[in-house]
C-alpha cells in the first residue's frame, strides 16, 4: 500500500516526511512524499480566517498519483468546515484523500511550550485516524483505538496509535489488511 | 453496545447538510438529511428519526413552524435548533415551543458532540421507559388479560385487535361480570394512545348533583364547596381514551351534554368561561339493549349513532363453557398468589360443577367463587364443599352439544331432583307429573335422588 503524503500551503518538507515515516510505523505502507504542494488559498474563509477542509480534500483527490492509493495532505493553517469551529482534520469516508492540520495539534496554541514530538505524535495519531476513515472505519468507542473520536487537542494524546482488535478485523473484512 | 440514534439534518444550506451528514456518520449515526421542513415531514413519513436537527431560519417553513408539526406527527422525536446568531430570544422562543437545545452555528466540535450525546442518552431513557411501562403494564394488569381459547373470545381479541390502533369509537356490550371493562383496556393497551390514561366513568354511579363537575370540572367557586380548580374525567383523558361504563344508566340531560363534548370535543369547566379543547378516543360499555332503549325513548337515538361505530359483544360465560376450566384455573393462580398460599389444584367433582353451573354473574361470579374456596380451601385441592354453590341449589346447565329429548329429560329430572334434595314428592310437584311417573323415570334413567348417592 502506497501512500502519498503533501504539503498543504506553507508546511516544511522535513514535517511532511517526518510524518510519513511515523505513519509508516503504524500502519503497514509506503509513505512517498510529493514535492509539489496545493496551495489552500481557494478555501480560505476571510471572515474567520480559517481553510475549509472539504473543498482542499477535493483537489487533494484530484492530485493524488495513479500509483498511490491514498493521499494525505498535511497543513500548517487552521482548519475548520463551515458548520464547526475547528477540525483536527478531515476525509472522505472510503475514498483516496485525508487531510490533517498541525495548527492545532501544537501545544504552543494552547499557550503552552512547543513540543514537537507530542506535536509529531498528535500529527501521527490524527494521521491514522483520517486514514482509518477512508478506509472505511468510523469512529470507535474504545477509547485506546487511534479511530476513538477527539476533540481537543488533549485526548488525542489518550488515545493509542493504532487500531484496536475490532476495527483491525473490520478493516480486514473491507480488504485492507493491517497486520 | 445500544444503537447509535438516527438523526435527520434539515437545512436549507447544502454545506451544512452535507457537512454534519459526513460528521455524524463517521460517527457511526444513521443520518438523513432534508433541504425544507416540507421535506423533513416527507422525510419522516417515509422512516422514523431519534433527533433532529433543524435550522430555525429556512425559506417556507421555518425552524420553529417544522418543530410544532414534528411533535403532532413524532412527539418522541427530540428537536436540537441550530442557530447562526447567539439570539436569546430565538432561543427562548425554541425551548418554549418544545425543543430539547439549541445551538449556535459554527458549533464547536465539543460542544456538538455533549449535546447531541445528551439527546441520545435520552431518547434512551426514553425508549427504556417506554418499555419499562409495558412490561409494568403487562405485570400489573396480567390478571387482567382476556383469558380463553373458545371461538367467542377468540373473536373478541380479534376485533379488539382490528380496531385498537384506530380512533374509533367503540361499544361494548355484554352482561354483567362478562369483562367490558377488561375489554376497554385491551382496546386502550392497543392503541397508540397507550401511554397516556384511560380513565373510566362509571355512569351508574354518578351522583346527579355532581355530574357535570366531574364530568367537566369546576373552577374554583363554581358553587359551594368548590374551593379549588378541578379537571374534569374529559380533561383528565386528554391525549388518552375515557371509558364510559353502563353508558346505558345515564340520564337524558347527561346524555345531552355528553353527546355536545363528543361531536365538539371541547369542554367549558363549570364555573368558568374559558373553551378547553380535549383530544380522547372514546369507549362504551352497556349490558342493556341500547337500540331497545331508544325505542322506548329512554336513550338518545344521535348519541346511539355517535357511540354504535364499532360494536364489540362479549359472550356470556354460559356460552363459552370452554374457557371455565382455563378461568378457573387462573383465577386459582391468581387468588392463591395474593393470598400467599401455595398453588393448588381443582378436583374433578369440583371442576365438573363450575363447567356446568350458569353463571348468571359470569366471569366475576367464577372468580368470587374461586377466590372464596381459596380461603376455604383445606386439603390439596378445592373440593365441592370449597365452592359457594352447591351442586343442588346451582343452576345447572344442560349438558353441552346436541341431546336428544330423552336425555334432555334426564339431565332435566336429575336437575330438580337435586334441587329438592332427592324429594320425590317436591320434585313431582315441581315438574308437573305424578310421583309414580317419576319413580318409574328414575328407575327408566338410573338417576340418583340425591348428589350423596353419586359418592
Amino acid at each position: 500500500m502506497r501512500i502519498c503524503l503533501m504539503g498543504v500551503g506553507d508546511i516544511s518538507s522535513s514535517t511532511v516526511a517526518a510524518l510519513g515515516y511515523a505513519v509508516a510505523e503504524i500502519l503497514p505502507c509506503e509513505p512517498r512524499v510529493d514535492r509539489r504542494r496545493l496551495n489552500p488559498q481557494f478555501a480560505l474563509d476571510p471572515h474567520r480566517q480559517q481553510y475549509w477542509s472539504t473543498p482542499i480534500l477535493e483537489h487533494l483527490e484530484e492530485m493524488r498519483p495513479p500509483d498511490c492509493d491514498r493521499i494525505l495532505g498535511v497543513a500548517e493553517v487552521d482548519l475548520c468546515i463551515p458548520i464547526l469551529t475547528f477540525v483536527f482534520g478531515e476525509a472522505l469516508l472510503e475514498r483516496p484523500p485525508a487531510l490533517i492540520s498541525l495548527h492545532r495539534l501544537r501545544p504552543a496554541f494552547y499557550g503552552l511550550p512547543d513540543d514537537p514530538e507530542q506535536t509529531l505524535d498528535r500529527a501521527t495519531r490524527e494521521s491514522v485516524h483520517e486514514l482509518g476513515h477512508t478506509w472505511g472505519l468510523v469512529h470507535c468507542q474504545e477509547y485506546a483505538c487511534v479511530m476513538h473520536v477527539s476533540r481537543v487537542a488533549d485526548e488525542i494524546d489518550l488515545k493509542g496509535p493504532g487500531f484496536c482488535i475490532t476495527c483491525t478485523a473490520t478493516l480486514a473484512e473491507n480488504g485492507y489488511a493491517i497486520r | 453496545m445500544a444503537v447509535k440514534p438516527r438523526i435527520l439534518i434539515v437545512d436549507d444550506e447544502k454545506v451544512v447538510r452535507e457537512s454534519l451528514y459526513e460528521w455524524f456518520t463517521e460517527d457511526g449515526y444513521q443520518v438523513d438529511t432534508a433541504d425544507s421542513g416540507r421535506q423533513a415531514l416527507e422525510r419522516l413519513q417515509e422512516s422514523t428519526c431519534d433527533i433532529l436537527l433543524v435550522d430555525i431560519k429556512m425559506p417556507g417553513m421555518d425552524g420553529l413552524e417544522l418543530q410544532r408539526k414534528v411533535q403532532q406527527i413524532a412527539p418522541e422525536a427530540v428537536i436540537i435548533i441550530m442557530t447562526a446568531y447567539a439570539s436569546v430570544d430565538t432561543a427562548v422562543q425554541a425551548l418554549k415551543a418544545g425543543a430539547y437545545d439549541y445551538i449556535t452555528k459554527p458549533f464547536d466540535p465539543d460542544d456538538l458532540e455533549r449535546i447531541v450525546n445528551k439527546a441520545a442518552e435520552r431518547q434512551q431513557l426514553v425508549r427504556e421507559n417506554v418499555l419499562l411501562k409495558e412490561q409494568l403494564v403487562a405485570v400489573s394488569e396480567g390478571d387482567g388479560e382476556l383469558i380463553g381459547t373458545s371461538s367467542g373470545i377468540e373473536k373478541v381479541r380479534e376485533m379488539i385487535q382490528h380496531v385498537g390502533d384506530t380512533d374509533t369509537t367503540v361499544l361494548i356490550t355484554g352482561e354483567s361480570g362478562t369483562g367490558k371493562e377488561l375489554v376497554a383496556r385491551a382496546i386502550h393497551r392497543a392503541s397508540t394512545r397507550r401511554h397516556m390514561p384511560l380513565v373510566t366513568v362509571n355512569c351508574a354511579g354518578l351522583p346527579e348533583g355532581l355530574i357535570e363537575s366531574e364530568l367537566f370540572g369546576h373552577e374554583k367557586g363554581a358553587f359551594t364547596g368548590a374551593q379549588y380548580r378541578r379537571k374534569g374525567k374529559f380533561e383528565l383523558a386528554d391525549g388518552g381514551s375515557i371509558f364510559f361504563d353502563e353508558i346505558g344508566d345515564i340520564s337524558p340531560k347527561t346524555q345531552v351534554d355528553l353527546l355536545r363534548v363528543l361531536e365538539e370535543k371541547m369542554i367549558t369547566r363549570v364555573g368558568g368561561t374559558q373553551i378547553l379543547p380535549v383530544d380522547f378516543r372514546v369507549i362504551a360499555a352497556t349490558h342493556r339493549n341500547l337500540k331497545q332503549a331508544v325505542e322506548q325513548n329512554l336513550f338518545r337515538l344521535d348519541l346511539f349513532y355517535r357511540l354504535n361505530v364499532f360494536t364489540i359483544s362479549i359472550p356470556p360465560l354460559r356460552e363459552r363453557r370452554s374457557d371455565i376450566p382455563l378461568l378457573a384455573r387462573h383465577f386459582l393462580t391468581k387468588s392463591a398468589r395474593e393470598m400467599g398460599r401455595p398453588t393448588s389444584r381443582i378436583s374433578p367433582a369440583a371442576m365438573q360443577l363450575l363447567s356446568d353451573y350458569a353463571w348468571p354473574g359470569n366471569v366475576r361470579e367464577l372468580e368470587n367463587a374461586i377466590e372464596r374456596a381459596v380461603v376455604l380451601q383445606r386439603e390439596e385441592e378445592i373440593q365441592l364443599e370449597d365452592l359457594p354453590m352447591t351442586p343442588s341449589a346451582a343452576p345447572l346447565l344442560a349438558p353441552a352439544g346436541e341431546l336428544s329429548l330423552e336425555e334432555m329429560e334426564r339431565h332435566h329430572i336429575q336437575q330438580v331432583l337435586d334441587q329438592m334434595s332427592g324429594n320425590v314428592s317436591k320434585a313431582a310437584r315441581t315438574l308437573g307429573i305424578d310421583r309414580v311417573t317419576l319413580y318409574n323415570k328414575i328407575r327408566k334413567y338410573d338417576l340418583k335422588r340425591n348428589q350423596n348417592q353419586q359418592d
